[in-house]
Order: C-alpha cells, then structure tokens, then sequence
C-alpha cells in the first residue's frame, strides 16, 4: 500500500502529462485508418469505374448489389496468402520495400487539413513538407526493384526514378504559382486566401460574401495553367496512366512489384492509392477552394460552438468531395489514354511540362507585380 | 514525453548508424541506402533545432532527389560489391583524404567556441522559416546565389554536351 498510492500518483501524472501524446497517437491512429477506409473504397470505385468504361457490371456479389465489400474480400485473401520471397532475393531490402514506399505517402497524409478545424498536424510548411516527404515512396520502389534481382522488376524501378525525378519539377514549380499569389506555405493560409471578403472586411455578415480571388484556379490564366500542369505532372508521380511505364503489364510483367505477393503487394497498392489521394487533395485545396463549395462567393459558417463542429463536418465532406472527384478523373484518364512510349514521357516532362510551367511562374510574378485582374471590374 | 532533447539524440543516433554504415557496407546499393538514412536522421535534427524548412529541404533535394540519382546511375551501371583488395595506395590517400576533411571541420569548432553553441535543442536556430531564409538569400547573399547557380548551370550545360550524340556532319 505504501508504494501503491505514490506509484498510481505517478501514473496519472504521467498520463496528463502524456496528453500530447496520447493526442498524437490518436492523429496516428485516425490517419492509419482513414488510409485503409479510403484505399478500400478507391480500389472499389476504380474498379467500378473501369467496368463502366469497358460495359462490363463490375463487382456486384460482395456486398450488395454494387460491391461495396468486394475490396475488403480480397484484402482479407491476400492477408492469407503465402507470402513469397524469391531465394535470389536481397531478404532484408525485399521485405523493408513495401513498407518504405508507404511511409512518404502516409507522411504527406498526416499534413492534409480537411477543414478549418480537422487536421492532424498543422504545418507552416505544409505544401513543402508533402512534396518532400512523398518523395520518399520512389526509395521504396527502387528498394523492390533491386532486391527482387528480376530484370522486370530492375526495369520497373528505374523507370520510376527517372520519371518521378522528371515530373518533381513541374509539379513543384507548378505549386509555386499560387503559393507566389497567397505568400504562404500553409494549406490552411492557402484555403483561407480563396476565402477572403472582396471588401476587405474580416467580419462578414451573412451566409455569402464575394470572394477576394475566388478559387486560384481561376483566379489568372497562369493558376490555370498551373493547374493542368500539376494534375499531369502528379498522374505521372502516381504512376498512373498514361504514366504506368514503372508497372506497365505489357512489357514488364508488372514492372517493379512483379515478385511481391500476399500483403507485401497489397502494400504497394495501398501506396498507390494514398498518393492518388494526396495529389488530388493538394489539387482541391491548393487550387480548387478546398472546403469552399462554389467557385467565386465563399460561405460564411460559424466556426465555434455546436454550429462550428456541424460547419467544419460540412467544409470537410466538401473536400472529400473534391478530392474525390480529381481521384475519379485520374480513373477516368487510366482508362481513356493509352500508356504513352518511355521517349515519349521524358520529352512530355522535359519539353513540354518544365518549359511552360516556367513561364507560367515568371508571368504570375509579373502579373502579380503589376496587378493584372483577370476580372478586371467584376468584382 | 519525448523531450526535444531525447529526439535530437534519437536523430543523432540514427544519422551516425547510417554514416558508419555507409563507409562500412560493401555493396554500393546497401551503402547508397544507408546513405538515405543519414540524410533522413540529418533532416531530423534540423527539424528538433527548429529549422523545419532546412530539415524538408534535405528531404526533398538529398534523400528524394539526389540519393534516387544516385541509386539510379548505381542500378544502370549494375555495380556489384568489389572483391577485397587489402590495403592499397589508393585506400591509403583516401583515408588521408578523410582525416584532413575532418581536421578541416574539427578545427575551426574547437578554437571558437562560440561556433559550438550556435544551436541546440535549448536554443533553437531564429529566423529560420521559409520568407526569413529567403529574404537573407536574396538581398544580402544574391551574388553568390546567383554564382552558384550559373556553375550549375555551365555543369549541366557540360553534361548534355558530353552526353548527347554528335550530329552526322560533326567531327568529334
């Protein structure tokens, strides 16, 4: 008893003042699962998706009659499967792969606000800090590519370094142009530029106000522009087609993941998927208003009290529904656009996409030093 | 609760595992990787001194950028771990090499003592966000920005010209 009392002491101090922690872990947590939720649904809806395109019905048994649980089905087959490692292969690089290419996506998930008030972790850096940390996927695949000692696989991996190397520099010059207009790193600052009061004014009355600069998309040619730039530009940091050169089935197998099976495999799907949504979520709310569900007036909700939580609930499903709509688009392409030849994506990163996302750059700052409107008046 | 201090050592640690390890392994894929994992603990210990921007900056350019360059040219030359040759000249000057780089750093730290308490976890490095480093890099150190990026510039142009095939008419 005497030791009981000054240890239970202990560890309630220690548990208020892990509060922080245990908050992080919480963050941890919310950010694994959504991952696993929305992989689980993206596999779903391309698979949907690409039925639709094909005139086939798709899944339609597990789940009801759209298939809703047809991907958590496989999931729980492939957590079965035997989990193969070819007796060529580099052991220890082979299974630490899969894992490291997951860590940059899920790194980039962390940082993504989903609305005024829900973020894991709010970083001044934001947009910075997601183009660094998902760089580190390509590690991963260069990891699996080598240590599958498969020419396939070597084939695979290399291709996706020298594409992702290729298309880091658009995109990342593209992301400059509206972070030249708002002057600021954060996705949250970001969104709130799209919002600002024409007028000036901070506190608006009513529900609609018109906004200072509208979604950046359209807020000069050159966001425009900047725009396609960085959603082609991030189909081919996906991998996606017409960019699957690094996993293209015809020539290579399945490129860089061709030995991987069971869970290993399914790793680097769910990698995929959570770039797939991060691009598109950058996309939403870098350029496209992020919870801001109309193009040039901002709502004006409540953000404090039992109002605020429903307002931020509803910005939230506004985003998701944005990012949800880039991720159908990049399906859509998958299945519309053939896969391009290898020559054919250097010249496209390299002649087409650097040149002009330059000059989209330069004629912002120019614009932007000048005061050039695109809607000169209007508003 | 993980104390700044407790996680820049943890970053230390890290960093000097992957340093070891680089000089140690003898496969170049294994060492370039190691290499990934300094640079990653490096960034770590940027970001507990409080210079987040630098710590994503060495993410991004080294061990997203470089070290994939790196691994790349590793993986086209298909390098394979060299037989142990012993001592020779050549590990000898390189080991001299070594000692001489390190004097040049360990000096200047140990008669100014000043320089060894620029940062710690203590004492964050200021100034250190995205417009502060900007505003510094181009008024007070534009020229040698600019130096620096026209010699990036002739090397690359350099590269290309080596690299690209001569055209039919061209002697080389």
């Amino acid at each position: 008893m005497d030791t009981l009392v000054p240890w239970l002491t202990g560890a309630f101090e220690w548990a208020t003042s892990s509060a922080f922690t245990f908050s992080v872990i919480v963050a941890i947590l919310a950010v694994v699962g959504f991952v696993s939720i929305w992989a689980m649904f993206a596999v779903w809806l391309e698979r949907k998706a690409s039925a639709d395109f094909q005139v086939r019905i798709g899944p339609n048994r597990v789940g009801g009659r759209f298939g809703l649980l047809q991907t958590l089905a496989d999931g729980l087959k492939l957590a079965f499967k035997e989990d193969l490692i070819p007796g060529a292969a580099d052991k220890l690089l082979f299974a630490l792969a899969p894992a490291v290419a997951f860590c940059g996506a899920f790194a980039a998930f962390a940082a993504l606000p989903f609305s005024p008030a829900i973020s894991a972790v709010d970083l001044n850096l934001g947009v910075f800090f997601i183009v660094a940390v998902s760089a580190i996927g390509v590690i991963g695949v260069l990891m699996a590519g080598w240590s599958s000692n498969n020419k396939w696989s070597l084939y695979g991996a290399m291709r996706e370094a020298a594409q992702l190397i290729s298309y880091e520099i658009p995109s990342a010059l593209a992301l400059m142009v509206p972070i030249l207009v708002t002057g600021s790193l954060n996705l949250k600052e970001i969104v709130a530029f799209q919002c600002l009061p024409s007028d000036g004014t901070l506190d608006k009355e009513g529900l609609f106000y018109w906004s200072n600069s509208g979604w950046l998309a359209f807020y000069s040619p050159w966001t425009f522009v900047a725009f396609v730039i960085y959603y082609v530009a991030s189909l081919a940091e996906c991998k996606r087609a017409p960019f699957d050169l690094p996993e293209a089935e015809s020539e290579l197998v399945s490129g860089f993941h061709t030995e991987y099976s069971g869970m290993r495999f399914s790793f680097f799907f769910l990698e995929e998927y959570a770039m797939m949504f991060v691009v598109s979520a950058i996309a939403a709310l870098v350029f496209l208003g992020g919870w801001q569900p109309l193009p040039f007036v901002s709502l004006n909700l409540p953000t404090s009290g039992f109002l605020g939580f429903g307002a931020n609930l509803f910005y939230a499903g506004v985003f998701l529904a944005k990012a949800v709509f880039l991720v159908w688009v990049q399906i859509w392409v998958r299945w519309t656009v053939p896969r391009m030849r290898v020559d054919q994506v250097m010249v496209m990163g390299y002649k087409y996409l650097i040149p002009v996302s330059l000059v989209a750059l330069l004629m912002m700052a120019l614009y932007e030093h000048w005061d050039v409107r695109y809607l000169p008046g209007l508003f | 609760m993980l104390s700044e201090r407790t996680a820049f050592l943890i970053f230390s640690v890290i960093a000097l595992i992957g340093a070891v390890n680089v000089i140690t392994r003898r496969h170049p894929v294994h060492a370039a990787l190691w290499l990934v994992g300094t640079f990653l603990g490096v960034a770590g210990l940027f970001l507990t001194l409080g210079a987040g921007l630098l710590g994503a900056i060495q993410v991004m350019v080294y061990a997203g950028a470089i070290m994939v360059l790196f691994l790349f040219v590793i993986l086209l030359l298909n390098l394979d771990a060299p037989p142990d040759e012993g001592l020779s000249f050549a590990r000898g000057a390189s080991l001299l090499a070594a000692v001489a780089t390190l004097a040049l750093i360990a000096l200047p730290l140990a008669r100014a003592p000043e320089l060894r308490a620029a940062a710690t976890p203590e004492s964050p490095v200021a100034d250190a966000s995205a417009g502060q480093v900007a505003n510094v890099l181009f008024t007070r150190y534009a020229l040698p920005f600019e130096v620096v990026s026209l010699l990036l510039l002739i090397a690359m142009v350099g590269a290309i010209h080596l690299a690209r095939r001569p055209r039919r008419d061209e002697t080389v």
